[in-house]
């Protein structure tokens, strides 16, 4: 990766030092006492060897006080003294030991998810306690203890019930409480209303009464609620941390050169238009800016979907997000970094997503029929026992609350979440990643798919298609130099030819923005650009050939003919089976791409998509989403680059690959591992499937509320009856989402699994852990897992 | 009856005493890391 040009070395990589070391200050945040605090993402560790080689790495650097790797978040925090004159630049000392790594800023992340997290998990805890004793107490009550002994545990198990479930109830609550201040009702309006009353009439039931107590209903209620909750909020936690650990993150800062042409690292938000920057060989452009001089190639795909290289010279205006590819370029910032190609994208799409939230979750649309339901039997209930008791009210309030707690969504609330957990797990062993459940709901019902085209179809690495001319020795050569470089066109040349006997180049030289040049048999042959090429071709030879689509490199040796191969984007060695796989399901395809019309016309036939649209800019890519939408349909989008990001908020559902973009995976609901595309079929069948189970559960928490709520509207229902009908067909519930552990196993999905987890500290890092840690024989963990 | 009297704050105190344990333990992030947890058992400092 790192720049090849390696003149004016000291002076560049002391520059660059100091940069790093300013970027890993400004990442890092004080712990008081001269103590710093660093973090940083290493998605590559995995096992306990990472570990312990990551700590004690870093342990030895001067300075640190302690390194404490998480595995459950791929992060390292490390602690230490600024002052001590270490050489702190943790980054490179973990490549060092294999591990790639990325600073992780805290100002970008909100850490507020962690602690709803722990929050939930107290109240759980909490409500757990409460009920497993108040269950103790009520069932020696239930076997008919002596009154005096009923009314002392009445009262130890109101002692529990009160605070335990105005403690443990909070988040319903809350939510209740913001449902009504918005005059809308959900889910938690029945449950915060029935645990309260509940909890009100038993504590006068306790201390005044001689009836029955609903302690451990309102209890066990919020127990099993609060389960539910948790593990809705365990799966969300789980892919939003699984996809920052792909995320290197968009350059916070860059290299601005000042007026005496010192570099020093600056904030994003502080870079103003007129300010010159550096970016090296192998760089984002962090904002939109103009070539001031340098000359490179530069990688547009993951901004506008092009996937030839373009060549960067003065005066050219790149976007945010460009990848400059061969040479070091400095500068000038047009634009802020608020009103950049990357804010305009980001606005563009919490456009759309806004257009998306009219989807309403299953569970609230149940809700929203169920709700007024449950208060309006309940309701019927008081006044028609207030008719024909003549105005008992006591009794009549017995009975509206033994219907409330009765009809009490418990299973109906774990039915949602437990089968999208469930499913969500089951895709996370596959590689896909689920952000929530809504995009499981959604997925379900698609019926359109829509791709972009480079990096999602195609895998965004050029390769070649046709070669033009030349002989067998001149593809030798080619491919020879093929080798040397790094640019994507170049490597795509190095197949020109599978073996190269005794092809011996010599004084290889490579020009940013041309290509590459070098010496064979004492003649110059180059590598590259087709005008600079021809520079050396035999002059006849230099009409270009028929303008094909897709693009080109040349080669030529000193005054031979000009030899081009061209190159196109591969597709992905699945996408033709899933194409067909997901037709025999019944999906209408189409392909959305910024790339021009010739490749995009080229891998539509390949695939036998119908309807493929080129030269789209993200805009154009939303309005015909939007379209389609329009016409009724449910529309899958699956892309992976910046230009997408609006598509990907616009669409029903969307689906993006790891290696994209970060925006791209911000925005997705659904984010999938791995080389291969057949991880959307699977997703589609488990979502399928999960809506099937979803309705099942339903099916089984009202068949339970068809039994009971008669029971309960007659005055039968007692504390026993509601703790029976909760937990079993709590358990049902539980125990029929598990089913969806079995869908789609058969189907093998591509090493995805393994590109999550596989271990980047291959067998040449393992010296440079440490001298003691060499015994050759050390047996290796992965081997037992 | 004069049993329960000494049984169930017993009883009480326990899970309480296990409850307390659970949040502090919580709040200590001994639950931030589970997998690492796993692993770690593996290694011998």
């Amino acid at each position: 990766m790192t720049c090849c040009s390696s003149s004016s070395v000291p002076n560049q990589q002391a520059l660059k030092q100091r940069l790093d070391h300013e970027r890993l200050l400004a990442a890092s945040h004080d712990m008081g006492d001269g103590l710093l605090q660093t973090d940083l993402l290493v998605p590559a560790m995995h096992c306990a060897t990472c570990i312990r080689t990551i700590e004690t790495g870093l342990g030895q650097i001067k300075g640190v006080d302690n390194a404490r790797a998480n595995l459950s978040t791929r992060r390292v925090s490390v602690r230490w003294r600024p002052d001590a004159g270490g050489d702190a630049d943790f980054i490179s000392a973990l490549s060092g030991l294999g591990f790639e790594a990325s600073l992780y800023d805290h100002a970008n992340i909100a850490t507020e998810a962690d602690d709803t997290g722990r929050k939930l998990l107290v109240c759980l805890a909490v409500a757990g306690f409460a009920a497993a004793n108040i269950m103790l107490l009520s069932v020696s009550v239930w076997a008919g203890a002596d009154a005096e002994t009923q009314r002392l545990f009445q009262l130890i198990s109101g002692l529990i019930a009160v605070p335990a479930s105005v403690f443990a109830g909070q988040p319903f609550y809350r939510s209740a409480w913001a449902a009504l201040s918005n005059r809308r009702l959900n889910m938690d309006v029945p449950i915060s209303l029935a645990v309260l009353l509940a909890l009100g009439v038993s504590v006068y039931e306790a201390l005044y009464g001689h009836h029955e107590t609903w302690f451990e209903a309102s209890v066990s209620l919020l127990f099993f609620l609060l389960i539910g909750r948790y593990l809705d909020h365990m799966m969300r936690e789980r892919a939003r941390s699984a996809i920052l650990q792909l995320s290197r993150l968009m350059p916070a800062g860059a290299s601005r050169l000042d007026a005496a042409g010192q570099a020093s690292y600056t904030p994003l938000a502080e870079l103003q238009p007129g300010d010159t920057i550096l970016v090296a060989a192998g760089e984002r452009v962090p904002v939109d800016a103009r070539v001031a001089s340098g000359l490179s190639d530069i990688d547009r795909s993951l901004v506008n979907g092009e996937s030839a290289a373009v060549q960067a010279a003065p005066g050219l205006d790149v976007e945010a997000g460009v990848l400059n590819l061969t040479g070091p370029l400095t500068l000038e910032v047009l634009r802020p970094a608020e009103q950049s190609f990357v804010a305009n994208v980001i606005s563009l799409m919490e456009a759309a997503s806004q257009a998306n939230s009219r989807h309403v979750r299953i569970a609230d649309r149940t809700a929203a029929l169920y709700a007024p339901v449950v208060h309006i039997v309940s309701a019927a209930s008081f006044i028609g026992w207030m008719v024909w008791t003549g105005g008992d009210w006591y009794t009549s309030l017995n009975v509206a609350i033994a219907v409330l707690i009765i009809t009490c969504p418990c299973a109906l609330a774990l039915a949602v979440p437990i089968a999208q957990v469930v499913a969500a797990n089951r895709l996370f062993r596959s590689g896909v990643m689920v952000k929530d459940g809504a995009a499981l709901e959604q997925l379900a019902e698609a019926d359109t798919v829509v791709f972009d085209k480079t990096g999602t179809l195609t895998l965004g690495e050029p390769r070649i298609a046709a070669v033009l001319g030349g002989t067998d020795q001149e593809h030798a050569i080619a491919s020879v130099l093929g080798r040397l470089s790094t640019h994507p066109a170049a490597r795509a040349a190095a197949a020109a030819h599978p073996g190269t006997p005794g092809v011996l180049v010599s004084d290889v030289e490579e020009l940013a923005g041309l290509g590459l040049e070098a010496v064979w048999k004492g003649r110059k042959v180059r590598l590259g650009r087709r005008s600079w090429v021809a520079e050396i071709a035999r002059s006849d030879s230099k009409a270009a050939p028929e303008s094909s689509a897709s693009s080109e490199v040349c080669f030529a040796i000193a005054g031979g003919g000009i030899v081009s191969f061209q190159l196109s984007d591969t597709l992905r060695a699945d996408a033709a089976t899933v194409v067909r796989d997901l037709r025999a399901k019944g999906m209408t395809l189409e392909i959305l791409s910024g790339d021009a019309a010739g490749p995009v016309d080229a891998v539509a036939a390949q695939l036998g998509i119908e309807k493929a649209f080129s030269s789209l800019k993200p805009a154009d890519k939303t309005d015909r989403v939007e379209g389609l939408r329009a016409q009724g349909r449910r529309v899958l989008y699956v892309g992976d680059g910046l230009n997408d990001a609006p598509a990907l908020a616009a669409a029903n559902v969307s689906m993006a690959p790891a290696s994209g973009s970060d925006i791209g995976r911000a925005s997705a609901g659904l984010v999938f591992t791995g080389k291969g595309l057949s991880a959307i079929p699977v997703a589609i069948e488990v979502a399928r499937a999960t809506s099937r189970t979803v309705r099942q559960n339903f099916g089984l928490a009202l068949g339970y509320n068809a039994i009971a709520v008669p029971l309960a509207v007659l005055g039968y229902a007692t504390p026993l009856i509601a703790a029976l009908a909760m937990s079993s067909s709590s358990i049902l519930v539980v125990a029929n989402s598990l089913r969806l552990n079995l869908v789609a196993r058969h189907k093998a999905i591509s090493p995805a699994g393994a590109s999550l987890a596989e271990h980047p500290a291959s067998e040449d890092a393992e010296p440079s852990v440490g001298k003691s840690d060499k015994a050759p024989s050390k047996p290796r963990l992965e081997a037992v897992k | 009856m004069s049993h329960l009297v000494i049984l169930i704050p017993i009883a009480l105190g326990l899970g309480a005493l296990g409850l307390a344990a659970f949040i502090w333990s919580l709040r200590n992030g001994q639950y931030d890391d589970l997998d690492g947890a796993a692993q770690r058992i593996l290694e011998d400092d």
